[in-house]
């Protein structure tokens, strides 16, 4: 980045930040093998750093116990290709993958829960918008930023309150998070973040086909996304997480001094602390529920 | 209003073709009578001014006699053609303030043009509507606002002109609303006007010798601010030496004298006058004033030096005013003002501000009233106010408004969680499908995190898929993507904040938007309401609850009236509002079975 001269960045030139989901759960009972998926993300990544010169990437691993940064193009030296099979851009990346992988798996605590446990996408999210931050103070001139979440696993629902913080971090930086899921169902947490930031969110129907959802969908830099037509997703899940157990809750109730969201009454506000009048102890539960407001 | 009572000679006609009853049309703040002259007649008038609803005339210089027409609540109209324009326009101008003066006592005629509300007052119920007695203003703003807010304008209508809200309920939610346009009103006053009134022009009318000077309150105010001897001697002399109007008269002798320049004249007149000397001499108080103002100047100051800047004196220099130069002369100094001695003592006064704050009619008042904001000649404590001053004063129009720094709360459009409600359609539909994946999940650590480091060496030693997508896969991607936005765009249209209720026919979505307005509207009043301490508090609830239901059965209706291809959405649409209703629904019966429970322990339910 040293290199290039600070009047060069036009308004096409992307700096990505890609959240890549490596969580080992998921890989293993996903239909899409983790090697043919970095397959497809690797060309992509390769392909967005053709597209202009001065483009930028970040990849950060998002595992089950940790997150890192696992590869930065503007800190890589050697364009050339190690040994004729790809780019040394993926040599390095999945060189650092391994690491990364290692090190999680020392991380990991005994006892894997029921059903297939989320990674941690609100760590990575804070790390990419992190590296924004510092990109935007290191003068006026700078790449347009953006965050991909390349995400499989489900929504972890004790994430939200950090992950919405990140959600409205970037929506105050004007930083799209775009979103392609290939995990089973719909994530919520990615179809709000991508809704409120002004970002894609997709989840493509054929997998084996994931380069060219990437390249068709993800790749055009932020000022030419102004003149093209990209997929919009039909609905959004605002549902919200309870503060209390952490659950997905279609009504609940909501603190009103803090608006903290809880899934049963309950005397006093853990967040802030306001204990609930009488009136409301006596009025039967469910009379006091009231829709949760979206986000 | 100019008089509380007026009687002119009138004709009353019942129509316009009718040529009309002569008589008396005699008016008072309250009503207007009609007295026939002729006493046999039967057409007799007695009508209150709030039974008239406005008031229309001829206008002069058309061919229609002077005629006023008055419209009353009955439908008809009173009209009466008077003998001239002029009575005309006393008996319509009486008319107007009369009506503005009923209108706003009892409230009927002005509310009368806002919406039929009075219907509610008349009917006698037991709301009371002490806290309505409303200004004109704060009436125009609210019908401003419904002007401009279609959406609220339909509120309006639906409850308050259907009796379940009250005007006072109704905009007691809305305070910010109506606070909005305060920040426009003027805190400040009116300051002293900074042209010079030492300029004071006479009039002459070019034939007689006779000057005319005009004056008004306003000018003798700024002339006892400005002129603190003319002001000691308006106290001294008036009126125990001589009138106000000698005095005023000698002060602008004075001033005449000043402006033709003619010192020479000027010293004569004073000698034989010793009043008008008064008004000739340089002001003592000022001298005094300026004695001490020179002693408190910054000690650094050169003030030598000016006095070599001055270059009046030379030819072609000087400041033209009243059309000649005011170039000093040495001699006769004393009956002399320069320009520039009048200029400072201008801005001096302007600077320093209105102090006093009285009725400027009566010059009396006002000179005594100047006597005491004359301030403490105290030096250290008028230098220290001029320091305050000059520290505190702040502009007020340029200053942000004074509010509490606050976040106002972010709602979001409540519209858009009808989006929602068809992700969860869809959501459901996942889950069931996604339920068996999960049960996969029972491998230990070591096994997944093999398997993960595995499938990297594997991509490692294999290199990159070649091709990266099989062709016919990457035209199906692309076919899919282009009919899925396709297909997005001819149903949703461009904009991607267009949902599903846009598919809907135009009149059930207005209907269920405005539906949801309302529930909204009820709910909050209702929510409001609890808990119930009063008998007031007891009926609201009760209207609130019957209009709710209301509403209820309307949903209802609209979900079966639908088509089949969109009953499906529309109860999804419905669900929400009805979900809330149920639970206020639900949140009243148990509290009225609870205080039904208590009634039996006091007698009124209310303690």
């Amino acid at each position: 980045m040293n290199s290039v001269a600070p009047k060069l960045y036009a308004d096409d030139v992307s700096l990505v930040m890609v959240v890549l989901d490596t969580n080992p759960f998921f890989w293993t009972t996903s239909s899409l093998p983790f090697s043919k998926f970095l397959s497809h993300v690797l060309s992509f990544l390769n392909s967005i750093m053709l597209l202009n010169q001065f483009n930028q990437v970040v990849v950060i691993a998002t595992g089950y116990n940790s997150c890192d940064y696992i590869y930065d193009s503007s800190l890589a030296t050697d364009h050339g290709s190690e040994n004729g099979k790809m780019p040394a851009l993926c040599s390095n990346l999945l060189q650092k993958l391994e690491e990364f992988v290692i090190r999680d798996q020392q991380l990991r605590k005994d006892g894997s829960g029921e059903g297939l446990p989320s990674s941690l996408v609100s760590g990575s999210l804070s790390m990419a918008l992190c590296y924004i931050q510092k990109v935007f103070r290191s003068g006026p001139l700078h790449p347009q930023p953006r965050i991909l979440c390349l995400q499989g696993s489900p929504d972890g629902p004790e994430q939200y309150v950090a992950i919405m913080n990140a959600i409205f971090s970037a929506q105050r930086l004007m930083v799209p998070i775009d979103s392609c899921y290939i995990g089973s169902n719909n994530s919520a947490f990615l179809q709000q973040a991508s809704y409120i930031t002004g970002g894609v969110y997709l989840k493509p129907q054929q997998l084996d086909g994931l380069f060219q959802y990437l390249s068709t969908v993800f790749a055009t830099d932020l000022h030419s996304r102004r003149f093209l037509q990209l997929p919009k997703s039909v609905g959004v899940d605002f549902r919200a997480s309870c503060f209390c157990h952490k659950k997905t809750i279609d009504m609940g109730y909501v603190c009103s001094v803090c608006l903290s969201i809880f899934c049963k009454h309950h005397k006093k506000c853990s967040t802030c602390g306001s204990v609930f009048g009488q009136a409301q102890a006596d009025a039967s539960g469910s009379s006091r529920k009231r829709k949760i407001s979206e986000t | 209003m100019s008089s509380r009572e007026v009687i002119k000679r009138a004709k009353y006609k019942i129509s316009v073709k009718d040529p009309g009853t002569p008589g008396v049309l005699k008016m008072n703040e309250n009503k207007l009578l009609f007295r026939p002259s002729d006493p046999t007649s039967a057409t007799k008038l007695d009508v209150e001014f709030r039974h008239i609803k406005g008031h229309k005339h001829t206008k002069e210089g058309s061919n229609k006699p002077p005629w006023l027409n008055l419209p009353h609540d009955q439908g008809g109209s009173y009209i009466f053609e008077f003998e001239s324009f002029s009575d005309l326009h006393i008996c319509r101008e009486f008319v107007g303030n009369a009506l503005a003066k009923s209108g706003e006592a009892a409230k009927a005629a002005s509310v009368a043009k806002v919406s039929p509300a009075t219907k509610v007052a008349s009917e006698g119920s037991a709301v009371t509507h002490l806290d309505e007695q409303l200004s004109t203003t704060e009436m125009e703003l609210r019908m401003k606002l419904l002007r401009e807010n279609s959406e609220l304008q339909k509120l309006h209508k639906q409850f308050v002109i259907g009796g379940v809200l009250t005007e006072s309920e109704f905009w007691a939610t809305r305070k910010k609303l109506l606070d909005g346009d305060n920040y426009r009103k003027l805190k400040q006053r009116v300051g002293f006007k900074n042209s010079m009134i030492l300029d004071t022009k006479p009039m002459t009318d070019g034939r007689t010798n006779k000057v005319t000077f005009s004056l008004t309150p306003e000018i003798k105010y700024q002339i006892f601010v400005l002129k603190p001897a003319v002001h000691q001697a308006f106290l001294n002399f008036v009126p125990s030496k001589m009138t106000e109007k000698d005095f005023w008269s000698k002060y602008f002798r004075a001033e005449y004298l000043h402006s033709t320049k003619n010192a020479v004249a000027a010293a004569a007149e004073a000698a034989e006058d010793e009043e008008l000397a008064m008004f000739l001499k340089d002001d003592d108080i000022l001298a005094r004033e300026a004695r001490q103002k020179i002693r408190r100047v910054d000690p650094t100051l050169d003030m030598e030096a000016d006095q070599g800047d001055d270059y009046t004196h030379l030819p072609d220099h000087g400041i033209f005013r009243d059309g000649s130069k005011d170039i000093s002369e040495s001699q006769q100094e004393h009956y002399k003002r320069t320009l520039s001695q009048d200029l400072n003592r201008q801005g001096a006064v302007v600077l320093e501000g209105r102090a006093v704050d009285v009725d400027l009619e009566d010059p009396r008042i006002v000179a005594q009233a100047l006597v005491r904001s004359r301030p403490e000649t105290n030096e250290n404590a008028s230098q220290e106010r001029l320091e305050r001053i000059s520290r505190m004063t702040e502009i007020e129009d340029l200053q942000a408004p004074h509010d509490h720094p606050f976040a106002p709360l972010c709602i979001k459009d409540p519209r858009e969680y009808f989006d929602a409600q068809q992700a969860n359609a869809l959501r459901s539909l996942d889950d069931t499908r996604a339920g068996t994946e999960q049960m996969k999940c029972n491998l230990t650590n070591e096994e997944v995190y093999g398997s993960l480091r595995k499938s990297i060496s594997e991509i490692k030693t294999r290199g990159l898929n070649d091709p990266i997508v099989k062709p016919e896969v990457a035209l199906m991607v692309f076919n899919g993507l282009t009919q899925n936005i396709s297909s997005n765009k001819y149903q949703l249209g461009k904009n991607p904040q267009e949902s599903i209720l846009d598919r809907l026919p135009n009149t059930t979505k207005e209907e269920l938007l405005h539906h949801w307005m309302s529930i909204q509207e009820l709910l909050r009043h209702f929510w409001s309401s609890y808990p119930i301490t009063t008998t007031y508090l007891n009926t609201k609830v009760t209207r609130l609850k019957d209009a709710m239901s209301q509403i209820y059965r309307q949903l209802e209706d609209i979900k079966a009236s639908m088509q089949s291809d969109f009953r499906h959405q529309v109860s999804l649409l419905v669900r929400p509002m009805h979900q809330a209703l149920d639970a206020a629904f639900q949140h009243y019966d148990a509290d009225l079975q609870k205080r039904s429970a208590r009634t039996g322990e006091t007698p009124n339910g209310y303690s």
